[in-house]
């Protein structure tokens, strides 16, 4: 590699989180290394106590996303009576009520749905995109991997809210479908579509750094076809660092669609999320400040989930953090 | 234990002075999550002024660890020196403060490592790093330092030094780096001089200019060095005396040549019939067989009876010197040779005391 | 270095116009007819709507239109939104919050950062450097969003200690609002710093210096923290260009006239040659930032050359 490719990688990782030894090359992938790499690793995440609290949240989290009815202790989000506004959490209803008179825990407790949907549709879209374009950059080089490489520069140069920011707000009056659609399908593709380089710089510099290896000029030397290297040798080197981003890309990615809801542009009424219960409550902070407090707490404990996992992950990963 | 006692004949073996250096049954473990290694399993030997030490090992025999207890620059934890003492000029420095041992390195005692690259921070001129050692230790100025370091790096023959001095370390060639790491550990008239594997990583001619620079400088300054390296060849040109380890352990200790020609330990012999040699062109060689030992793990008995082809087990064996069971103590096979097996006069071929 | 600089700077002009034509395509497709809002309760004339919309270029094809927007540009002519005003001044403005804000965020970072980085870096596995890990962990993992609303409460409402909006109190309003902005980069820091600094310690180069005799200050600070500190200085710099651009959350709670605010109620307001201005300037000072960073890069590391 040169040293400016090593230097971009270097800010890649630095903005994939997932600093230290993970995006540089491992190069000597053999499969029993690959093998050993996994096994070692298993072995030192199911010693670390921060890998454990993230695992038991994020299936906790799910499990809210997949049967909210059972988390809700029975009460209807929807149900509400107007008596109740802005009560204050009891023992019968943990979380109070909202402005409405709605059982607050219920309401809470569905908007995982919404949120996890985003994240881990965001994320598939932002590996796909990664991926195919990060393995085409660097696999053919030349003038596509130019291209590729300043388009993805440009969106770089886009904060994330910003863009996905502008585009929800474009998107109603487009025809595109999806886009157009106030949904989470909407929010998930806007964040996909200002989020998808880093996967892709990381995958490229994986497959940049193998493909010059001995190890694949052996293969090719064998004469193993340019589709079967990079399927075969080349993709299984970049999965590491591109699960670490991943892992914490869920996270960031449902914080994103908190705050574009809370912004105005996400989901709409009468969809259930954090972000409208946060922008619904800021209003009445003073009086019934539960209102902010819990769907504040729940979204934080979401986000942390998956950065702790993916925190550990690339601990374990990582070689030269081990001894 | 005699070890004090064993070690005098090799001692007295080289006629050039009194011991500078005298470790003494010196133990070291790693504590790892994993496990305890032991690197370091009871070594001792001394060195005199002008001698030249060879501690000759495979990868993981400890040798490395050993002199960098000697440095007192293992990292610890992992690292801990569990037992023995280091002597330097009489006094144990096992036992000295941080800051006395501090001193001691560079004027005393100087290292040189492997990889020159790595070894030298990437972020200063040689000559900043060579300077340094008159700095921290003579107080000297920032300009003088530099003047020093311009010196010294004539003394190691690199060409052009006043030119050089503000280059950093990525601008030399390999044998370059490796002289300015000399540089900067000779700087200040050190006792002693450790080499660890100074010329494994460089071209066979570089080599031999790198060997031939520390024996000239060690002629004119009379330093000990202790050469650690598992080249059987650079032990045979520069050495005096030989301490062959084996699993954290010396197993055979003599002077060079005797060693060479005749070992006493089956190890030291497999050694010798693994390299090629002139004078037996078409021979065949024979590698030792089996893998050396985990140090997590070492082989009960002799440690290295698993790879041995004159072991005895069971009943084979006369009592007491069964290899599976039965550690074999360092002791004194004939006048000035030392070797840690059961059956060393076997190898040797001299009858039994 | 000179001839790396230009290219670099040749290399950022495909960037910056490729951002701000991306930006400007998305905006120039927002809904409604701003015009017509224009006129509020009384609708205006047909004529008054048409050389409006000429005026704005608002019949033309997408690329006239950015063409156009292009040739006032390297006048240093923004253009001016729909109540007339011209968007430089708007910049000019609001600018000056923006980096106030994005200085104290940057000083709150580099500091504190730095020293729980170093501390925790050079004791590893001990209680400090556990409540490093631990607490960078949680810092990370509050959306800013979330961190604001709670900065506000407890420190501005419960506590009192700090305004909770607008600037009125000077350098002394952005205290709270530069720590929320900086906490994200702040835990980044930490752990940039920690881990660069445990994996230096085991370098070959800190060996040879304890070799050397040197006093262990000297190994850590100059041997240790000099090469550490090289990742986590051109990330701080980088930095700077992202926080200029990133301060919509923050700068909307906390009700400060940044530029972020003003991004966000444009593009609420679809006020196209707003959003379009302060993007591209945002955009400018990424890539700028990361220029300066990539050149600091050859100054703090001597192997690297561009040539």
């Amino acid at each position: 590699m040169t040293d400016q490719q090593q230097l971009d990688l270097r800010k890649d990782e630095v903005q994939a989180g997932t600093t230290t030894g993970l995006a540089s090359p491992s190069v000597d992938v053999t499969k029993e290394r690959q093998n050993s790499l996994w096994s070692d690793a298993w072995g030192e995440l199911r010693r670390n106590p921060l890998f454990w609290i993230g695992a038991v949240l994020g299936v906790f989290f799910v499990l809210m996303a997949l049967v909210p009815q059972v988390f809700a202790r029975g009460a209807d989000p929807r149900a509400c009576d107007l008596a109740n506004s802005q009560d204050l959490p009891s023992a019968q209803h943990w979380f109070g009520f909202d402005q409405q008179g709605c059982d607050y825990l219920a309401n809470v407790v569905y908007g995982a749905r919404n949120s996890l949907i985003i994240g881990v549709t965001a994320v598939l879209v932002i590996l796909l995109l990664g991926v195919v374009v990060g393995a085409i950059a660097g696999y053919y080089g030349g003038i596509a991997d130019g291209i590729l490489a300043r388009i993805a520069d440009i969106f770089y140069a886009l904060p994330l809210i910003l863009g996905a920011l502008v585009l929800l707000r474009v998107g109603p009056s487009t025809g595109i479908p999806i886009i157009n659609s106030r949904g989470p399908g909407a929010v998930a593709i806007a964040l996909a579509l200002f989020g998808w380089m880093t996967a892709m710089r990381l995958v490229r510099s994986q497959v940049i750094a193998v493909k010059s290896s001995d190890y694949v000029a052996a293969a090719r030397a064998m004469g193993a076809s340019g589709r079967r290297i990079l399927v075969r040798h080349i993709l299984p080197n970049a999965v590491a660092p591109v699960l670490v981003y991943a892992t914490i890309t869920i996270g960031v990615i449902i914080a994103a669609e908190a705050t574009l809801t809370y912004l105005g542009v996400g989901l709409q009424r009468p969809a259930i999320s954090w972000g409208l219960q946060i922008a619904a409550g800021q209003a009445s902070i003073r009086t019934a400040p539960h209102l902010v407090l819990f769907p504040s707490l729940i979204l934080t404990l979401t986000v942390m989930a998956f950065v702790m996992m993916g925190d550990a992950l690339r601990d374990a990963l990582d070689p030269r953090q081990r001894a | 234990m005699t070890h004090l006692d064993l070690s005098k004949p090799t001692a007295e073996a080289t006629p050039a002075g009194t011991p500078l250096l005298d470790v003494d049954d010196l133990h070291v473990e790693f504590r790892t999550r994993s496990g305890t290694v032991h690197a370091v399993n009871g070594v001792s030997y001394s060195l005199a002024a002008g001698e030249t030490l060879a501690i000759l090992g495979e990868s993981g025999s400890g040798k490395s660890v050993s002199a960098q207890a000697i440095m007192g620059i293992l990292e610890s934890p992992p690292a801990v020196v569990t037992g023995g003492g280091i002597w330097f000029e009489g006094r144990n420095m096992l036992e000295m403060s941080a800051e006395d041992q501090r001193q001691i390195r560079g004027p005393g005692i100087s290292m040189i490592f492997q990889d020159a690259l790595s070894s030298l921070n990437p972020v200063y001129s040689v000559g900043f790093q060579i300077g340094e050692m008159f700095r921290a230790h003579q107080g000297m100025s920032k300009k003088d330092a530099r003047k020093r370091a311009i010196e010294m790096m004539d003394r190691v023959r690199i060409p052009a030094a006043a030119r050089r001095v503000d280059d950093y370390p990525h601008q030399f060639s390999g044998g370059m780096r490796q002289r300015v790491m000399i540089a900067m550990a000779i700087a200040l008239d050190p006792r002693i001089l450790i080499a660890d594997e100074p010329t494994t990583a460089l071209d066979v001619t570089v080599q031999a200019q790198v060997m031939d620079l520390l024996k000239d400088l060690q002629s004119e300054t009379g330093m000990g060095l202790i050469l650690i390296t598992h080249d059987l060849g650079v032990v045979n040109e520069v050495a005096d005396n030989v301490a062959v380890m084996y699993a954290g352990e010396i197993v055979e200790r003599g002077t060079v040549d005797d060693v060479f020609t005749r070992p006493s330990h089956p190890y030291t012999d497999g050694l010798m019939r693994s390299v090629p040699q002139v004078e037996a062109k078409g021979g065949r060689l024979q590698p030792i067989v089996g893998q050396p030992p985990n140090l997590a793990h070492i082989p009960s008995g002799c440690p290295f009876h698993p790879r041995c082809s004159r072991r005895r087990l069971g009943a084979e064996a006369p009592p007491g010197r069964e290899c599976s069971t039965d550690v074999p103590p360092l002791r004194l096979v004939v006048p000035g040779r030392e070797a840690a097996c059961h059956y060393s006069e076997e190898v040797l071929g001299v009858p039994a005391q | 270095m000179g001839r790396y600089v230009a290219r670099r700077l040749l290399l950022t002009i495909p960037v910056l116009l490729g951002a701000s034509f991306l930006i400007f395509s998305m905006v120039y497709a927002l809904p409604g007819d701003p015009i017509r809002a224009l006129g509020g309760d009384r609708p205006l004339s047909p004529a008054v709507i048409a050389e409006l919309r000429d005026r704005f270029h608002l019949n033309d094809p997408l690329y006239v239109q950015y063409w156009e927007y292009l040739k006032g540009l390297f006048q240093g002519d923004l253009g001016t939104d729909f109540r007339g005003r011209p968007v430089l001044d708007t910049i000019e403005r609001t600018l000056p919050v923006t980096v106030q804000l994005a200085l104290v965020a940057i000083l709150f970072e580099a500091v504190i950062g730095l020293v729980a980085g170093v501390l925790a870096g050079i004791r590893r596995n001990s209680y400090f450097d556990n409540l490093v890990l631990v607490s960078t962990t949680l810092i990370v993992s509050i959306p800013i969003l979330v961190l604001a609303f709670f900065a506000q409460l407890l420190f501005g409402l419960r506590l009192g200690w700090f305004p909770i909006a607008g600037t009125n109190d000077g350098l002394y309003s952005f205290v709270l609002p530069g720590l929320v902005l900086a906490s994200g980069s702040l835990a980044y820091v930490a752990r940039l710093t920690r881990t660069s600094l445990a994996e230096n310690l085991r370098a070959d180069y800190v060996r040879t210096a304890r070799a050397k005799g040197l006093p262990n200050r000297t190994v850590i600070v100059r041997h240790t923290l000099r090469n550490s500190l090289i990742p986590v200085v051109t990330f701080i710099g980088a930095d700077i260009g992202t926080l200029l651009g990133g301060a919509i959350v923050t700068e909307t709670v906390f009700n400060l006239p940044g530029i972020g605010r003003e991004v966000f109620n444009s593009i609420r307001s679809q006020e196209g040659a707003v959003v379009v201005g302060i993007v591209t300037l945002m955009v400018f000072f990424f890539i700028f930032f990361n220029l300066v960073v990539d050149v600091l890069y050859a100054v703090l590391d001597p192997r690297i050359r561009y040539d």
